[in-house]
């Protein structure tokens, strides 16, 4: 399996949503849509909560900064920094841009994990924060 | 969309301490902390942690620094090879210059440098430690304005 090219015609595949005259700025659905279609298989919310809480044989897990459930301001493990709120419903920036969806994932997931994530984590994760709801 | 950061004394009177203080690493960090901020660095260097002024490590430490991003003091802040470059080379021109901050800290941590360790020896131990602070990089847990760059002694409030 060639990571590279899958993160290569997944980012072409978000930059050209982004670029689309309708809407320039992505939405989440849009997002997870996409990572979905890339990981050929259906999200599971459920799976998304477990990697997000869970510690993966390292120091941090996703809600050792962003809180668990991430519907609040969470707070750098490291620096201390606040970090607005992550699930969409509870801030309107979240997952509207694919490159820094990109990056953010990219850097996380390998403080975390130790490894970037795949389409299909991704889209597990995006669908939980999802569910999360006012 | 640049930020004034303003540093702690008045403008006349910094201008006579600065003239007092030529060549230290006083008059460095003062000149320093009052350089606006490159919208780029607020972006993505400051959406961790606070925007540390430039002035106040040599390049040869922003150099290290910028040159492993992919395991930057624990944790990965790679960027792309555009945004790197943009920063790296406003952190080159705007890093410290003064004899005493040219020295690189040890790690080229800011808080490991001689003049931090000085202006910080009377906070006690258990400071350092309280959850309210975590990390001696958390400038803003005492310095009330320190993510506007202001670093006055008097906004000084340490939390309890």
């Amino acid at each position: 399996m060639n990571r590279s090219f899958f993160a290569r015609s997944l980012s072409a595949a978000l930059i050209a949503a982004c670029l689309a005259p309708v809407a320039r700025a992505a939405q989440p659905a849009q997002l997870l849509d996409g990572y979905s279609a890339q990981a050929g298989a259906p999200p599971m919310a459920d799976r998304g909560q477990k990697l997000f809480t869970s510690r993966h044989g390292r120091e941090w897990s996703c809600a050792s900064c962003h809180g668990a459930p991430p519907t609040q301001t969470g707070k750098h493990a490291s620096t201390g920094k606040s970090i607005g709120a992550l699930a969409p419903a509870f801030n309107t920036e979240r997952f509207t841009d694919a490159a820094k969806t990109e990056k953010w994932f990219r850097r996380n997931c390998n403080d975390v994990i130790g490894r970037e994530c795949t389409a299909g984590e991704k889209a597990d994760v995006l669908a939980w924060l999802l569910t999360l709801k006012p | 969309m640049h930020r004034l950061i303003r540093g702690p004394v008045p403008r006349p009177l910094f201008a006579l301490l600065a003239a007092l203080a030529a060549g230290s690493a006083f008059a460095e960090r003062e000149h320093a902390v009052r350089l606006p901020l490159l919208p780029k660095y607020l972006q993505e260097c400051a959406a961790c942690h606070v925007a540390y002024p430039p002035g106040l490590l040599p390049a040869a430490s922003w150099q290290r620094i910028m040159s492993n991003l992919s395991r930057h003091f624990g944790a990965d802040a790679s960027l792309d090879a555009a945004s790197a470059k943009e920063l790296s080379a406003w952190l080159a021109a705007n890093a410290a210059t003064s004899k005493r901050v040219q020295e690189a800290p040890p790690d080229d941590r800011i808080t490991r440098s001689a003049w931090f360790v000085r202006k910080h020896d009377e906070v006690p131990a258990r400071v350092w430690k309280l959850p309210a602070v975590k990390s001696a990089a958390n400038c803003n847990a005492c310095h009330q304005q320190a993510q506007q760059g202001i670093f006055n002694e008097h906004d000084v409030r340490i939390p309890r």
